[in-house]
Order: C-alpha cells, then structure tokens, then sequence
C-alpha cells in the first residue's frame, strides 16, 4: 500500500492495543470536553451543542416560514378575499421564500453537518469549534431580527428574488428591502463560515485510514454542498452590495437610463440562484444515502456512481443559472446552451434514484418511518423532476415560467429532494442525541399527513398554472375556472401543517437531548456516529477498514470503548483532534482545540448590531457595533495559536505525532484557502459585472484614468507581496532581531495602503464618480472591494505587531504570521489586477 | 368593494389546452408530448420501485446492482431526453423565425399596473393609442414590441403565444397570432409589486373586415360634444393624466382614454366595462385595485360622476 505523508500503514496493525488502559483516563476526558453549566451554556462551542440549536432554530424558522404559508393559502382558497391585504401578502410571499431558503433550507443542512459530521468521522469536533459557535448565533440574532421585520410591516415585499428595478430606491423607498439585501448578505456570510469548516472537517478531521472511497456518502455530499457554497454565495454576496450601494448611494449598476442594466442583478442573482437548489438537494441525498442501506439492511448499491453524480451535479449546477430567464429575450444560442445543460443535470439525479431503488431491491427493507419518509421523497422528488425537465423545454417555459405550474414544481423538488429526506433524517438521528426514540406510531401519522397533504397542495397546481393562473398573485378573479382548485389546494396545505404540528407533538414528548446516555442504534446503522459517544466523541478513535465498520468488525464498538485505539485520553491534557491527510487519512499531528469562550457568541451578536442596525439607518450605533464585532472576534484569536510544552506525544500504541503544525499541510492554511477562494468568487462576479455592462452599454464608458498610475501602483503592490513573503522568510532565520517580522509585514501592508491610495487618486483625478454611470459604479465598486481587502490586512498588521511584541510569533514558523502573509500577498495581486482591468476599457 | 362576484376579465379562462393560433398551438403539442413523457418515465420509476419493495425474488435480483442505475439512471434519460432536446431545440428555432417584414406592428409598454398600447405604421411611428387592449385580425401574424417604462413586467397571454419579458431599456419582440375571432385574456406574469395580481389584458382578434373597421373609425376625428361630462373631465384633473385624442385633454401619467367607450374591461382587464362600473371606477378605485396610481373621487357628487361617465362612455 502506497503512503501519502511517509506514515506506515503497517502501524494501523498495532490496533486494537492490548491490555488495560490505565484508571482515570476516561474521566479526564470528560473533565475536558464538559459543557459549561446554566447561562454558560450559551458559550459552549462544542458540535453536539452547537448543532442541536442550529437544527433547532432552522427548525423553528421551517415551522415560522410555514405558517406565512397557511395564511397565504387561506387568503388565496376562494377568490378575491380580504384576509390578508395586499402590501401584506406581498410582504407574506417574499418572506416565505426568503425564510424558506436562507433561514430554513441552507442552514438546516449546515446544522445537521455540524452535528452529523464529526461523529461520522469519528473527530473530536469539527476543525473550528468556534467558528461553528459564531456561525451559529450570527444566523440566529440576524435570523429572529429579519424575521421579527414582518411584525412591523417592514418585511421585504420584493419578492425573494428582489429584481431591481422594483427594489430600487426609485419604487422601493421604504426600508423593507434593506432588511433582505442587510440581513441575507449577513446571513450568507454565516453560511460561509459553516462551508468553511465543512471543508476542511471532511478532508483534514477523519479517521485515521479512512481513504476517501471509504468515505461516509453523506461526507462526500456535505464536500460538494460545501465546495457549491463557496462558489456560489460570492455571487448573491456581491449582488446585495451593488444592490444596497444603488439603493444607498446611487450607484446605478441597475439602471438602464445610467448604463446599468437590471440583467446583471438577474446573472448574479441566478448564478447563485440555481446551484442553491442542488445545494439544498445534495445533502439531502447524502442523508438518504446513509440511511436506505441500513433501512434496506444491505449496502449502497453503486456508491462510486452516486459519488460521481454529486460531483457532476455541482459542476453542471453552475452553467444552468440562465434557464431563469428563458423568457426574457435571450439569444437563441443562449437557450440551447441552458436548455441542454438544465437537461443534463436531471442524469445524475435519475442516477441517484435508482441507486436506492437497486438498493431497496437488493435489501430487506423495512417499512419504518424513515423508509416511509425516504420512499415519500422518492417519489414526490422524482415528480419535481419530470416537470423540471418540462420547464427545461424552452417553448414549453415560455408558457409555464411564472405561473402556478412553477409553483409546483419547485415545491415538488425541494419538499421531496429536502423536507422529506430531512424527516426521515430527524427520525434516523434524533436517537443519537436524545435518550428516547421518535414515536414510530405518531411517525407513521406524521408521513402519512405530510405526503397526502403535499401532493394534495401542490400536484393541482400544475393544473393552475396552464391554465394561466401566474405566481405572486394576493388575490384572483373569479370565473377563471381556478376556484375549486385553489380551494383543494388549501384544504392540502392544512393537511401539511397537521403533520408538522404532530411531529412538534413527538418531539415534546420524546426528545430529551442528552449527548451521552442516548437511546442509541436504533435501526442498526453501520457507521461511526453510532458508535457509543460523549460529548468528546467516542473513547479512542478507531481504524477504518471499510465503510461500514459497525458491521464488518462486531467488536469494534467494545474496542473503541475500551481505548483500544488512537487517542484513549487527552494526550496534552487539552481538547484535541487528530489532524489527517486529504487523500488517504493518515495521521499527521494533533490539533490542539479552543474551548468554551464567550467571545465568539459576543462577536455574533455585535456583527448582527452592525447589519440589522444599519438599515434603519442608526449609522452611529451600527459602526460602534461593528467595531466592537472585530474587538471581539481578533479577542477570540488572541488565545489560539499557542504551543504547548510537548513538542510531540504519544497518540496509542506508541505512536507520536507533532503538536504544532505550519504551511500547507495545516489546517489553517486550508481554510484559508479556502476562504481566499470565496474572496476569489467575489472578485470575478465584480470583474464580470465590469465587463458585462462595458458590453451593454459601451457608449457610457467615456472616462480613462491615468495608464501612467500603473507605474506606481504596481510596484506598490509588488513591494507588498515582497515584503510580506520576506517579513516570513526572515521569521525562520536565526540571526535576525526578533521584532524584524513584524515591522517588515507592517511595512507590506504600508504598500498595499499606498497602492489602492494611489488608484483611488488617480480615478478621482480623471473626473470619474461613481454616480456617473455604470463604468463609474463598477469601476468605483472593484475598488472598494480591494479597500475592503486593504482593511483587513491593516487590522492584520496591528494584530500580528501586537503577537510580536508579546513573543508570541515563534520561529521558526509561525501560523498567524504565514496566514497574514497568504492573505497580503493574495490582496496585492487582486489590487495590481484590478488597477490593470479598470484602465483596459475603453483603452483611449 | 372589491369587484362583483360576476365579475371576471373578459377571455377567461384561457387555458394553455385550448390555443387559438400557430403559436400556442405548437406549445400545446410540446406540452402534450412533455405530459405524456413525464407520466410514462414515472410509471417506470413507479413499477422499478413497486418490484425493489415488493416484487418477486426473482425479479428483484435482476434489479439489484449497478446495472439498473446504469439503464435506468443513465442510459434511459440520455435517451429520452436527447430526442426531447432536439425536437424543442427545432421548435424553438421555428417559433423564434422572424416573421414577415410587412406585419402589422404594435407597441405595448408595461406600466405599474397597466398597459400602454400603441398602433405603428410602416416606419413605427404609433398611428393609433390605447390602453389595456389590443385587436388584432385573425390569420396573420401581428409583432408585439415589448418595453417598459418602470419595472420588469411580463407579457402573457396563454391563447396566444408564451409570456416574454418588458424590461426597462430593452425591447422584446414577441410575434403573436389568432386563427379564430375571439376575445382571449391575459395577464402580467412578472412581479411588479403592489397590484401585480390585478394587471390584466384583453386581445381581441376580428375578422380583417372588420378589424380595419375598428381601425378606420378610429382614425376619424370624432366630434366632441361640449357638455357637463367634458367640464368635469376638464375640472377635475382627470385631463392631467388622461389623454383624449382631438380635445387638449392631453395627460400622459395614464391610460389613453380616446376609446375608453369601446373597451371590453376597466382597471386593466379586471372588470366588464359598463356604466355601473365605470362610475365606480372612477369614484372609488382604490378599493377596487388597491395601489393603483388613480385617486378615488369619493368627494364627486354621484351625478357628477355619472355626467363624467357618460362623457367618456361617448369616447368610443
């Protein structure tokens, strides 16, 4: 067998130790990983606490975003009724969409990653614990204020979509569209986060020797969902900038009269928009994946296919974005493009279904609430499906887009490709976090109401919407032979929400979470979350062989238990984790872990401050939070990246690994990798805005800054990507006074201050404003985003200087160091390209 | 009041089933065809699992493995979906073919929340305005200019043709035809905020005889009775907003008013045009379509109303 990191597989062989593991080990264990008690709680960091109230709370938003959907239907169940007033239904649309999807949908799955994942992989928690904490409660106070909105009649009522020029400032004056464009950038800025630690969790924290084809399907799903993220969110992110900058400073990147144009709003907003779909879906599917061979009681079936569909769903994902807008105008060439790409995404999610079904076929299955919910989603999904297929048709969208059959659809594909799967899942796992099962009784009500209710609610749509009855209607007109079917439609959509609210009964009378003393195993799954875990995980961490180790090595739950394998106790008397390679999950050091801390959730609740009260305009109140936001979280920093005295130690059996680790197999630099690439994202959705409307509206484009600048703003940022990679060369040199690397990384971002200055200068110079037009507003808007990048990196100066005087830049290699350096090297490039870019057109 | 329960846009329902020309028609064949693909691709999925669950052992083996995800998850939908995407792919290039140069042109602008209609000649200059409605001559093809002057709308009427976009600083083009006369409603599929619901349409295809009839009469300056309907028209600023070709009532704000007498709906397609409703049009929009940028005249006398009425019903 081959070694990825030089680490001899021959080792794993030493496992199961032999022996008694000394007294005491155990309880230490516990000591370590405990959760502060009462109002502490709050700053536990943890994955089982954290994850439990991130499922809660996406949770409460689903039932929240639900009941906006009941009042709807009662308003829409006869024709024109007054129950809900039109501002008000408005308001109720653009909510639910809203809620459903960036509070409810994306989140619930984040949720479940955090709480599932580590378990599976049998690590002590994810990569970043805090990070995770600060995730969390960003979503949950930005969450309850966004949606506390409706309350006041403040809600958004643009529709979840927000087209401008409806959310402009010219037809939207009110402050309802801030709070979308605030609070969902803000949103979507926690779910980076979550990506984040997703990515690096699933690659870098898995067992030792568990290669990625012995994988957890579900990790590979939470991989893509994750990589998706990272791709896709920029494009919303940038979106509501432009969006709020039109709105707040009169920007016009949307405005047609300027040289905008409200195309690019719908490019951004779909090129995000699409992939968000599969991004809910394919966890969703990782779930079922997991949960259909135990119910079958077999295994998957075509594991590897599944596999290769999820990559190839994620990367087709992002060339379907303009099937969204087969009905505004677009050249022929277009369409065929988007229509075939729309149709060949539908292959590997045929690929998924029968993948079960062979599995279903092969096993024994059972017919529990699970399976219920599982075969539910099949079909309902498989449905969705079809009519996404329909729609995918060019000619037929014409006549379907935006009407009542869409409406269908897309609920067919996100209740039986999510809501459904995500009930057998809560049925499936609730075991392992609670010291009762679900009722399989009330379960099987609970189905049985929900499938009914659904195709009962939804499959009459369809027929609405050819029969011309359009979307985002408060009221109707009678005599368009759609009463009766409205009517039916309301009679299902109360049916779903029995079903829910006797699910909510289940949880009352059976949840009691506990992460240790848990009702355990109940459907006899296979792999390692079922393992007998604390709130540590599990005792030792195990050797994977295959991938359902639970039932190729009967003993292995007795050996894990008994330490028997790598990690029986803390090895440093601290949290800890075993760090893995990518590929082939071979030890390479242990992770030392933050604990409990208030300063993530603080950070969480100043961010919010800084968002939500910035849209009503309290500019004071919001900058002081903001500032207090990065107080915090650089004081959440201030404790890790410390050394401990043992330089390696002993993880069982003998073998050692290093304590501390740097550069590119670290952790810290995966992360920041890939939080680069989300930067990255950003950056090219500007370029492309830049570039799009030069190509609408090329007679707007009349200014040209200096070409000369060119000669002092790129060597400005040469000198600070040269300083800063010499700031980190001088770290690891004997001779040099230790307070060198930091002054050289302080003199870096000098130069970055003075390359983004000079652009400036040389723009104002050439008379261009950024309210001139739309070169003005994208040129003006690649600028601010360097001067964003310029910020943090000045923030970094002061930190690492900070870390310098106090010794704690350590040579001869140091992480805090080395990742501000990737980081200013990164911001000199995309400042040199954006000074090159912004002077190429028009070229004069 | 909200509109009476008798009350719906004329040309409903305008079912996608039941096209009235070339280009809905051909949809209508795709949609059957789509229908019919969908229920049998799901009829296989249905049997597949109907056999994995509870089929006999035999069978059941034969579909346990990586080939049926092969055939059944690959092989099958490259299949039906590549016949599909060529035969779509050929209809959209046969409904996108530019139709004949010489075809009657007209140029419907979306407003919030309603239609501004315009009538071109050969060289696009509008020869006729109107509001909210559009005649046609059945048996040819009839260009539609789409634009918009505030938000993105869109332009639907399923009896017709597909639905395409108004968006503001672009122009669509849409070709529509009516093989049969016939009134045919449609509706704004666009969220263009507050009354979206309630921004209706109405086309009217005739027999070309009559049609240029319609046309011809219109094109005839009309004598204008001076009465108390006019004075109040004039008094009451409806002229600020409405424009009335041959008097200087001249207001661009909203609808064309010039044949508001022989328009089939009121409010953009929400309500038959008749006395009674126009009198209530005009006193009290707001608590028929709420939103809309016409003020209520709850303070007119109601035989002022009725006078204004009668001035405009005249406007034919």
């Amino acid at each position: 067998m081959k070694s990825e990191t030089g680490f001899d597989p021959a080792l794993y062989d030493r496992f199961p130790t032999e022996g008694e593991r000394p007294e005491g080990e155990l309880e230490e264990l516990e000591r370590i990983w405990c959760a502060p008690k009462g109002w502490q709680l709050l700053a536990a960091v943890n994955n089982n606490y954290v994850g439990t109230f991130y499922v809660g709370t996406a949770f409460l938003f689903f039932v929240l975003a639900g009941i906006l959907a009941l009042v709807m239907r009662v308003q829409l169940a006869l024709p024109l009724q007054g129950i809900l007033p039109q501002e008000t239904y408005n308001q109720f649309f653009t909510m639910h969409g809203t809620v459903m999807m960036f509070l409810f949908a994306v989140p619930m799955m984040e949720a479940l990653g955090v709480l599932l994942l580590p378990q599976m992989l049998a690590a002590r928690d994810l990569p970043f614990p805090r990070l995770s904490a600060y995730a969390f409660w960003a979503y949950f106070f930005g969450g309850l204020c966004f949606f506390a909105s409706i309350f006041f009649g403040l809600a958004p009522n643009g529709g979840w979509f927000m087209y401008p020029p409806l959310t402009g400032m010219a037809y939207s004056p009110g402050i309802n569209a801030d709070f979308w464009l605030l609070g969902i950038g803000f949103i979507e800025i926690s779910a980076i986060a979550g990506a984040i630690e997703i990515i690096v969790g699933v690659l870098r924290t898995r067992a030792p020797g568990m290669t990625l084809d012995k994988m957890p399907i579900y990790a590979w799903a939470m991989l893509v969902f994750a990589a998706m993220i990272v791709v896709g969110f920029p494009s919303i992110i940038l979106g509501t900038l432009l969006l709020e900058l039109e709105r707040a400073f009169a920007w016009p990147f949307f405005d047609p009269t300027r040289g905008g144009d409200p195309m690019l709003w719908q490019h951004l907003f779909w090129f995000f928009g699409h992939p968000e779909v599969y991004i809910i879906f394919l966890p969703a599917s990782g779930l079922v994946s997991m949960m259909v061979p135990t119910l079958a009681r077999t295994k998957l079936v075509g594991q590897n296919l599944i596999v290769m569909a999820f990559l190839a769903t994620g990367f087709i994902s992002f060339g379907v974005w303009s099937h969204h807008m087969f009905t505004t105008g677009m050249p022929r060439l277009s369409i065929a493009f988007f229509s075939a790409a729309s149709m060949a995404v539908s292959v590997p999610a045929g690929i998924q279904v029968f993948s079960w079904i062979s599995t279903f076929a092969v096993g024994k299955p059972r017919f529990n609430t699970p399976t219920l919910f599982a075969l539910g989603g099949l079909i309902t999904f498989v449905i969705g499906g079809l009519t996404g297929v329909m729609v995918a048709m060019v000619p037929f969208d014409w006549q379907a887009h935006d009407s009542y059959f869409i409406v269908a659809h897309l609920h067919y594909v996100l209740i039986g490709g999510m809501v459904f799967p995500l009930f057998a899942a809560l049925y499936y796992w609730i075991p392992m976090m609670s010291q009762r099962a679900l009722s399989e009784r009330l379960g099987k009500w609970v189905f049985w109401l929900m499938f009914v209710g659904m195709q009962v609610t939804f499959w009459p749509m369809h027929i609405l919407g050819l029969m011309g009855m359009p979307r985002r209607v408060y009221t109707y007109l009678p005599g368009r032979d759609w009463d009766t079917i409205n009517f039916i439609s309301t009679l299902g959509a109360f049916t779903i929400g029995l079903g829910v609210l006797l699910f909510v009964i289940d949880l009352a009378r059976n949840f009691r979470f506990t992460p240790d003393n848990d009702a355990g195993n109940v459907y006899g799954g296979g792999t390692l979350e079922w393992l007998p875990t604390g709130l540590y995980s599990t005792r030792s961490i195990p050797v994977v062989k295959s991938r359902e180790p639970l039932w190729d090595d009967p003993d292995l739950a007795k050996n894990v238990e008994e330490g028997r394998y790598f990690l029986p106790n803390s090895a440093t008397g601290l949290r800890e984790t075993i760090v893995t390679s990518p590929l082939r999950a071979e030890p390479q050091y242990l992770q030392i872990m933050p604990g409990p801390s208030v300063w993530p959730l603080l950070a969480a609740i100043f961010t919010a401050g800084f968002f939500i009260i910035m849209t009503i305009q309290a500019y004071k109140f919001s900058f002081a939070c903001g500032i207090l936001a990065i107080v915090c979280v650089l004081r959440w920093l201030w404790d890790t990246d410390r050394l401990v005295k043992e330089e390696t130690v002993d993880v069982g059996a003998g073998i050692r690994l290093p304590t501390y680790c740097t550069g590119p197999s670290s952790h810290g630099w995966w992360a920041t990798m890939v939080l680069l690439t989300v930067v990255f994202m950003i950056f090219v959705m500007a370029m492309f805005s830049f570039v799009y409307l030069y190509g609408v509206h090329p007679r707007f484009w009349t200014a040209a800054a200096d070409k000369w600048s060119l000669l002092a703003i790129l060597p400005a940022y040469a000198a600070a990507a040269g300083l800063a990679l010499l700031s980190r060369h001088m770290l690891a040199r004997e001779k040099t006074e230790h307070w060198t690397p930091g002054v050289l990384f302080v003199l870096a971002v000098c130069a970055l201050v003075a390359g983004i200055g000079i652009d400036f200068w040389s723009w104002l110079r050439s008379g261009l404003l950024p309210t001139t037009s739309g070169q003005g507003a994208t040129v003006y808007g690649l600028l601010s985003l360097e001067s964003i990048l310029v910020f943090i990196a000045v923030l970094m100066a002061g930190y690492i200087s900070a870390r310098n005087g106090r010794a704690l830049i350590v040579r001869p290699r140091n992480n805090s160091l080395d990742l501000c350096v990737l980081f200013t090297v990164y911001a000199a490039l995309e400042g040199a390209v954006t000074a090159i870019l912004t002077r190429l057109f028009p070229w004069v | 009041m909200q509109p009476a329960a008798a009350n719906t846009g004329p040309g409903w329902p305008a079912s996608i089933f039941d096209p009235a020309g070339p280009y809905a028609g051909s949809i209508t064949t795709l949609s059957w065809l789509l229908l019919a693909m969908a229920a049998g691709v799901f009829l296989v999925v249905l049997v597949a699992l109907w056999v994995a669950l509870f089929g006999k052992h035999r069978l059941q083996k034969r579909l346990g493995g990586t080939r049926t995800i092969w055939i059944g998850g690959i092989i099958f939908p490259v299949i039906v979906l590549s016949g599909l995407l060529v035969y779509g792919l050929s209809l959209t290039r046969n409904l996108a073919e530019p139709v004949p140069a010489n075809a009657m042109r007209v140029r419907i602008t979306g407003e919030m929340w309603w239609w501004r209609v315009a009538y071109l000649d050969a060289r696009g200059q509008p020869v006729n305005i109107d509001a909210n409605e559009l005649h046609i001559p059945v048996g040819q093809p009839v260009v539609l200019e789409l634009e918009s002057s505030d938000v993105i709308h869109s332009f639907w009427v399923p009896q017709l043709s597909g639905k395409l976009d108004m968006i503001p600083g672009r122009r669509n083009i849409l070709p529509i035809q009516a093989d049969r006369p016939g009134t045919y409603g449609g509706q704004c599929a666009e969220y263009c905020g507050g009354p979206h619901a309630l921004m209706g349409f109405v086309v009217i295809a005739h027999e070309p005889a009559q049609y240029h009839a319609i046309m011809a009469a219109r094109r005839t300056p009309r004598q204008q009775v001076a009465g108390r309907g006019e004075q109040l028209f004039r008094s009451t600023g409806c002229a600020a907003c409405h424009r009335i070709a041959g008097t200087d009532a001249n207001g661009i704000a909203g609808p064309d008013l010039s044949h508001v007498g022989s328009r089939s709906s009121l409010g953009a397609g929400i309500l038959p045009n008749n006395r009674g409703t126009l009198i209530g049009w005009i006193g009290d929009s707001q608590s028929i379509k709420p939103g809309n940028r016409m003020p209520a005249y709850k303070m007119l006398p109601a035989q002022d109303l009725a006078a204004i009425a009668t001035y405009l019903e005249a406007q034919k």
